[in-house]
């Protein structure tokens, strides 16, 4: 089997995020990036398919700029055999686009298995992994807590959903997303980085797969969200329930 | 304009995410209507039938929708709204909407709207980004705008109408490359997490699950929902959907309790529209003070049974 596990290139999480004063959007320039963290679990999980020998070769896909190699060298890194990237100048594409791009690429390469984060921190949209799989017309198994293959090339999926934990089972070619309790990823060893070095990255152009990167929401500000109000810290329990049934008169 | 909602329920009630979704659709256009499909839907469009807004019911009664496949789902959502006048096709940001309105939004080639907090006008929305930490005002040039929308953020409509229910059939494939195993639903006597009016949650501080008896008591008393922090979900403290954050639930109560909970941003995004906020924390550096209107500085294990005798 092969598995194709798509990376984006996220501000790091940890990062205070800043808007621009023009409200064009929020500040890059010097900011920490990393790979977004529900797509190191993506690769977490394939690299550990590999190793149970459920699957052959590891490919990681990002869609970005040129500095998305970096973050294609993470995936790498950890266990990834060969990389591509889709090559932009814009820093930001829509789901939509994102989407039609990894239908392009999996329809030349023919994964079995289409791995992906659940959700990227930047734009939080939770949409590319079950674009992918509608456009592609393979099942989905999004939310991911647990993953399970079966003998007769069907995956067993359990999901995180609102009311508790759903178990769905799809053939396979099919999209999964990661959630948070998939598994924890591994830190590259320092082997491992300087063997990524050599491992294969191929370069596309995204003009040159024919498809509209226009985008169909435009961004009109972006603002800071309205401030909480700085709260006062209280003496003790009485003091604290006083407050919350005379004051907030929530009790 | 005329906005089609598509109702969250689990064949039994209907979800209070549809009815805030129903909210939000008002605002958008006067002509809203209700798609249900399910599996013995009769309790279902009783309660629905009631919604205040709603011009119309559409029911699909199939053994296909027993459980909300987002396959077959989506795929009957889109034959059902082609060739109609829909401008608008919202569904809750739940696990369910995110699930499946992104499939709808590939089959009709529309670049959907994530989790919209505010309409502006029928074609520009609010939306967090960043965890909450800007917030992104958006336009569409869709013909067809496909939204989710945070339910936490809308009033649910009143129940004091009586709409009219039209069922149809689907004319649809099963799809076979997909199957549902089973459902382990958590069982709880609270209220839902994303609709109670008090919310107390636990973090990595209450070190473990036995320990949660000590918010248990409190909740009771209040009528509370419980909820954690990712730490204590990833300890296996309590069960996943407890997990408040910018990738778990979002909730907006009145009161939110915080006990044993740094404040790492992705849980603040969870709780930022709570009316009030109070935490009880032993660092009194934690950034959850910062959020807080009541902070309570001290050891969680004293101050919460105290704080249950005095309740
Ligand atoms: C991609 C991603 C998504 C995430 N999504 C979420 C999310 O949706 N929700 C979420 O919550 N987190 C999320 N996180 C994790 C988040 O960054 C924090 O790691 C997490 O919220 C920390 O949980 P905590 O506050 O319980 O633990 P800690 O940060 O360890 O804090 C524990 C607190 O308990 C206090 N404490 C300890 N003992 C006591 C005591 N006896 N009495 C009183 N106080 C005590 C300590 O002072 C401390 O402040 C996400 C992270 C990533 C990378
Ligand atoms: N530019 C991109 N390149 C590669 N993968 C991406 C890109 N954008 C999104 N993805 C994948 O889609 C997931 C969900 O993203 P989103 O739908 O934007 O929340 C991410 O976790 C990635 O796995």
């Amino acid at each position: 089997m092969k598995a194709l596990v798509c990376v984006k290139r996220v501000i790091d999480y940890n990062v205070r995020i800043r808007v621009k004063s023009d409200k064009s959007g929020v500040e890059t320039d010097n900011v920490k990036m990393s790979m977004n963290p529900f797509d190191e679990i993506a690769v977490e999980e394939a690299v550990r398919m590999k190793e149970k020998s459920q699957i052959q070769e590891i490919v990681i896909l990002s869609i970005g700029t040129d500095k998305s190699q970096e973050t294609i060298r993470s995936g790498l890194a950890m266990g990834g055999d060969r990389g591509i990237l889709v090559k932009t100048d814009k820093e930001q594409l829509e789901p939509l686009t994102v989407g039609k791009i990894i239908k392009a690429v999996s329809d030349k390469e023919k994964p079995d298995l289409i791995i992906l984060g659940k959700q990227a921190i930047d734009d939080d949209c939770n949409q590319t992994g079950q674009i992918v799989a509608t456009l592609l017309d393979i099942p989905q198994a999004t939310f991911a807590s647990e993953l399970k293959k079966n003998d007769d090339n069907t995956l067993e999926v359990t999901r995180e959903v609102d009311g508790g934990l759903e178990t769905v089972k799809v053939n396979i070619p099919c999209v999964v997303t990661t959630d948070l309790r998939l598994n924890e990823p591994r830190y590259a060893s320092l082997p491992n980085i300087m063997k990524a070095k050599q491992k294969k990255i191929d370069l596309l152009e995204i003009g040159s797969f024919g498809i509209d990167i226009k985008d169909r929401l435009q961004v009109l500000e972006v603002n800071e969200p309205p401030e909480r109000k700085p709260g006062i810290k209280v003496d003790d329990v009485e003091a604290l329930v006083n407050k919350l049934k005379n004051e907030a008169k929530v009790l | 304009m005329k906005v089609l909602v598509i109702i969250e329920h689990d064949n039994e009630t209907v979800k209070q995410s549809s009815f805030s979704t129903i909210t939000a659709a008002k605002e958008i256009s006067d002509s809203v209507e209700a798609l249900v499909l399910g599996q013995g839907l009769d309790s279902v469009i009783n309660e629905l039938k009631k919604s205040d807004h709603l011009k119309k019911i559409y029911m699909i009664d199939n053994e296909l929708f027993k459980n909300p496949l987002a396959e077959n789902l989506s795929n009957a959502i889109q034959k059902f709204a082609e060739g109609s006048d829909y401008t608008h096709i919202l569904s809750p940001s739940s696990t369910f909407g995110k699930n499946m309105s992104p499939r709808l939004s590939a089959l009709m080639d529309v670049q959907q709207i994530s989790d919209i907090t505010k309409i502006i006008s029928d074609d520009t929305f609010e939306r967090p980004i960043y965890a909450g930490n800007a917030i992104a005002k958006v336009k569409s040039s869709d013909q067809i705008k496909i939204i989710t929308v945070r339910s936490t953020c809308f009033e649910p409509c009143a129940l004091n109408s009586s709409v009219d229910v039209e069922s149809l059939s689907v004319n649809l494939d099963t799809n076979s490359s997909v199957s549902f195993v089973s459902y382990d639903k958590s069982k709880s006597d609270r209220p839902e997490l994303t609709s109670a009016k008090i919310v107390i949650s636990g973090g990595r501080g209450m070190q473990n699950g036995e320990n949660f008896r000590l918010l248990e008591g409190i909740a009771d008393k209040l009528g509370a929902a419980m909820g954690a922090s990712r730490a204590a979900v990833d300890a296996g403290f309590v069960p996943n959907d407890w997990q408040v954050g910018q990738t778990g639930k979002i909730v907006a109560p009145d009161l939110y309790i915080a006990v044993g909970i740094s404040g790492a941003i992705q849980h603040i995004a969870g709780i930022k529209d709570s009316k009030f906020i109070a935490c009880i924390n032993k660092d009194e550096e934690a950034p959850i003070f910062n959020f807080s209107d009541y902070g309570l500085v001290g050891d969680l294990f004293e101050l919460l049974p105290k704080l249950e005798e005095k309740l």
